[in-house]
């Protein structure tokens, strides 16, 4: 089979897996929805291993395939397709998304089995997992919106999962309209693109493009401009993040596939995808940058303070993601993409065994209450510290291998993009530091009551209640459900964890710096036409800066070390020392009070107008009044109809007296 | 002598006509409905129309006046109160008149009819007289004529119909004293 | 006499009787204002049928004598069943087929 087909095969498995769990739901027997769905998603991921394998037989500068399922729209000098584009970028994301995605699946068997939503959870997750893949193999610019408008509604769905929590909903619609906002942009982009070059196909754009635009040309910037707003949106970087830690509602497994290893890296594969026009629109690509090192740094210290378990990762996954978007926007990338790979594993990865912790704390994710699980859950600390390790970056961990590669190609590029460098270690410290501030919280010190529970054999039972307010729950469909799964008795979560596991400790092996370069060199068909890819830092230039990583990385460890096994006092009084900057970090630099100020208000006062003055006085002014007057006109015909019979005889001797007068002039 | 018969004529249908409209006794309008009949069938006389104008009196004046005083009698009088429910009607009404009168008389001495501007051709002896009507009656205008008097046949049915004694819910006329 | 004169006298006697019907509240007086119209139409019909030398003018106010008898006699047959009823005879009070 050729490449194309088993992209579509790539593409059937997921969409089949949604069809038959959805349109079945009720019938479905026991667990088996979740089988269904994880097999389909393996399958999935197969097709792409096939897709791989067919590839690498092409030669190298050969390895773009299309093909056309059928015309779509063809009218008019418009000509959309249904089209699927299997070259290296996107089997390598599709084997990242839906490698990842299966194994995700498999984790939430064990961890969804006690809710009522089971069914239509998985129906969602199958229907997320095509819509990423649409979204990564879509041939034009459609079919791509089309994914990534698919891909925000299965967000949506997902973050609202427990339905009859209002935090959730609210949660769900905050990630609704923030993805509206990208999608404007991106559609916008679209018009441009179909403007200047009159196609939507993507080969096509990408050919035309150097012919069609000069260097730092004004309409190719607002065109990059707008596909990073996209981005931004999607992938959750300043200012259009206040969607993520509140996205943290939905279940673990959600946050863990979504919000981690590959909705949020959309943004990621689009500014690599569209990178012959970043690379002509510099300042468009120098703006993503430093949007990237901006979120990078304020995610990261955000996460210094906040204390919900899963909003802390998911600050850590905005700010690795800022990382990504740096990367690929200053040109590497092939470290970007690597850096995506493993971040996909360590943070899904932290993701389940925080799902497992929170288990044993009964649904409670406060960080300030846990503690010193290592007896109790050994399998789940030993897994939680392989991940935070690998985000520390830590030596010989694939987060070393990957986020140093970006940083040195940002300091390999010079100049102006030291600061890149520069950002980025110092954001490197800190990600070493809070990643092991849950590290040593949870798995080290005294354990608390939940964790003596549980070495006594027992899991923790409290009332269901929201983690975030406290208010009262039940397990009724949608809601948790009752039951809490750990990892260390559900085998299913085992497997996932382990091959996570695996992946973030072994990947890094894959881009060694002098020894090979396997992504770097697999990415090369997609990224024939870049000026940029083929440069890079020399061996030694790179290992200088794999030092300095280590070297901040341990720095960092050492310092959570510190605070919180040595003396364990000390972030309290730091806190209260300085309650301004620490109250300014944990509003999350008052984001969401600004964006309140300055969208949400006057939104809703417009709103209010509309209601009171506009529809009131126009509009219904408008139609009542023409009705008020049809009912006054005829209210005064009505008046005629008087019942006396003499003033009809009146009427009827005035029209005769009026014809007898038209007839007399008529006639003179 | 033609033009004195004819005011006169006039004079007495008018007279009688405008009698009708004002006098407030409802009996009194009856009779000066009379006058004017009879008064009307004098013009006929002049027009040459001597059947119809004993028909005028004694069909017309004999037996529907007949009938009219009656029921006037029977009814008795229908006070009508001095205020107008209609707003204006008093005023209107006789203005109406007027406005008609003036447009007809118009239409009529404006009128490009040459005959009505004399007496009219000469005619023979027996032109409106009984046999000459009858003839007509019954030769030409023998449907006419036909239809006509079923016409009547059906009032006078109709006429039996309503006014008759025996149906329920009816009640006797009030006594004389009322 | 010019025929126009009768046609004239005609007109005002309908004038009038156009009047009476407008201005008479009572039902009787009502129809004799009818009977008003109907005599001066029977006037002009003579006038002209004098006027053309013919006498169809003249049947024509015969049939109209005929139809003003039965339309009295059905007239008067509703206003004496009315006055049994105990229905008020003032025209201004039958009003129910008001809009």
């Amino acid at each position: 089979m050729s490449a194309t087909a088993y992209g579509w095969l790539v593409l059937a498995f997921p969409l089949a897996g949604t069809l038959i769990v959805s349109l079945g739901w009720r019938r479905l027997p026991g667990r088996s929805a979740g089988w269904i769905g994880t097999g389909m998603i393996g399958l999935s991921f197969l097709a792409s291993i096939g897709a791989l394998v067919q590839i690498l037989g092409d030669p190298v500068d050969a390895r773009q395939h299309t093909s056309s399922l059928y015309d779509y729209a063809s009218a008019g000098g418009l000509n959309i397709q249904l089209n699927v584009l299997v070259d290296p970028l996107s089997v390598y994301m599709c084997l990242v998304v839906s490698g990842v995605s299966a194994l995700i699946h498999l984790y939430s068997i064990s961890y969804m089995t006690s809710d009522r939503g089971f069914n239509r959870f998985f129906a969602y997750l199958n229907f997320f997992v095509f819509s990423m893949l649409l979204l990564v193999l879509a041939g034009n610019l459609v079919l791509l919106i089309v994914g990534w408008a698919f891909v925000g509604f299965a967000s949506y769905a997902l973050i609202s999962f427990w339905y009859r929590r209002t935090t959730a909903t609210k949660a769900g619609m905050k990630a609704f309209v923030i993805n509206v906002v990208g999608d404007v942009g991106m559609v916008l982009a679209a018009f441009f693109i179909f403007r200047e070059l009159g196609t939507f196909d993507l080969l096509s754009i990408f050919s035309q493009a150097p012919d069609s635009f000069d260097t730092n040309q004004g309409a190719v910037i607002a065109i990059c401009l707008l596909l990073l707003v996209g981005a931004i949106a999607k992938s959750a970087q300043v200012p259009l993040h206040t969607w993520l830690p509140d996205a943290m509602e939905g279940p673990t497994p959600v946050s863990a596939l979504i919000h981690a290893a590959t909705m949020v890296t959309a943004g990621v594969y689009l500014i690599a995808r569209f990178h012959p026009l970043f690379e002509i629109g510099l300042t468009a690509a120098d703006v993503a940058a430093l949007l990237g090192l901006a979120t990078l740094l304020i995610a990261a210290t955000i996460a210094l303070v906040v204390t919900d378990l899963k909003r802390i990762i998911a600050y850590s996954t905005m700010s690795q993601i800022g990382y990504m978007v740096m990367g690929v926007s200053i040109g590497a990338y092939s470290a970007g993409l690597f850096h995506l790979m493993t971040h996909a594993f360590f943070k899904a990865l932290l993701f389940m065994a925080a799902g497992s912790i929170i288990g044993a704390m009964a649904n409670r994710q406060n960080i300030d209450r846990m503690g010193g699980f290592l007896r109790a859950m050994p399998f789940t600390s030993a897994m939680l510290l392989i991940g935070a390790l690998a985000l520390a970056a830590f030596p010989v961990t694939s987060g070393w291998f990957s986020k140093d590669e970006i940083l040195d190609f940002a300091s390999f590029r010079g100049g102006f993009y030291e600061i890149f460098a520069i950002g980025g270690y110092i954001g490197a410290l800190l990600t070493a530091f809070y990643a092991f501030r849950i590290g040593f919280r949870v798995v080290f010190g005294e354990p608390v009551e939940e964790a003596r529970e549980l070495e006594q054999g027992h899991i923790h039972h409290a009332e269901p209640e929201n983690p975030a307010t406290g208010e009262e729950e039940d397990t009724d469909v949608g809601f948790p459900g009752p039951s809490h799964q750990i990892a260390e008795r559900e085998w299913p979560m085992k497997i996932a964890m382990s091959i996570l596991a695996f992946g973030a400790l072994v990947g890094g092996f894959l881009q060694i710096p002098g020894v090979d370069d396997v992504v770097h060199r697999f990415l090369h068909g997609s990224f024939e036409d870049s000026t940029l890819y083929e440069e890079g830092p020399s061996t030694g230039a790179a290992y200088r800066g794999l030092t300095i990583g280590a070297g901040l990385s341990i720095i960092g460890i050492a310092v959570a070390y510190y605070c919180y096994m040595r003396a364990p006092g000390i972030t309290a009084r730091l806190t209260e020392r300085f309650r301004w900057l620490h109250d300014f970090l944990e509003r999350k630099w008052y984001f969401d009070e600004a964006i309140d100020l300055l969208f949400v208000r006057p939104s809703l006062a417009l709103g209010g107008w509309a209601n009171s003055v506009f529809e009131r006085y126009v509009v219904q002014g408008l139609v009542v009044g023409v009705t008020d007057f049809v009912r006054g006109a005829s209210a005064g015909v009505r008046g005629a109809q008087s019942g006396y019979l003499r003033s009809y005889a009146l009427l009827l001797v005035t029209g005769f007296a009026g014809l007898g007068l038209y007839f007399l002039l008529q006639s003179s | 002598m033609k033009e004195v018969a004819f005011f006169a004529g006039a004079i007495g249908a008018l007279g009688g006509a405008i009698a009708v409209i004002a006098l407030r006794n409802a009996f009194y309008s009856v009779l000066a409905l009379i006058v004017h009949l009879i008064s009307l069938a004098g013009l006929f006389l002049l027009l040459q129309g001597e059947f119809i104008a004993a028909a005028q009196i004694v069909v017309y004046a004999g037996a529907v006046m007949v009938l009219y005083v009656f029921v006037a009698a029977y009814v008795g009088n229908v006070d009508e109160p001095l205020w107008e429910p209609i707003p204006g009607q008093r005023f209107i009404a006789p203005l109406l008149g007027i406005a008609l009168f003036v447009e007809l008389a118009i239409a009529i001495t404006g009128s490009s009819l040459q005959a009505i501007d004399t007496g009219g051709p000469t005619v023979e002896l027996g032109f409106g007289s009984p046999s000459a009507i009858g003839k007509l009656l019954l030769e030409r205008f023998l449907i006419a004529f036909e239809a006509a008097s079923l016409l009547l046949l059906v009032a006078a049915v109709g006429a039996v119909v309503l006014a008759g004694r025996h149906r329920t819910g009816d009640a006797d006329a009030p006594q004389e004293t009322a | 006499m010019d025929i126009t004169w009768y046609l004239v006298l005609s007109a005002l006697l309908f004038a009038v009787g156009v009047s009476g019907v407008l201005l008479r509240r009572s039902p009787l007086v009502i129809l004799l204002c009818l009977e008003l119209m109907l005599n001066a139409g029977n006037l002009a019909l003579l006038a002209f049928s004098r006027s053309l030398g013919n006498q169809d003018g003249q049947v024509f106010a015969l049939i109209v004598m005929v139809i003003a008898a039965c339309e009295v006699v059905v007239g008067l047959g509703i206003i004496v069943a009315a006055y049994r009823r105990r229905i008020p005879l003032n025209v201004d009070d039958l009003r129910s087929l008001r809009g």
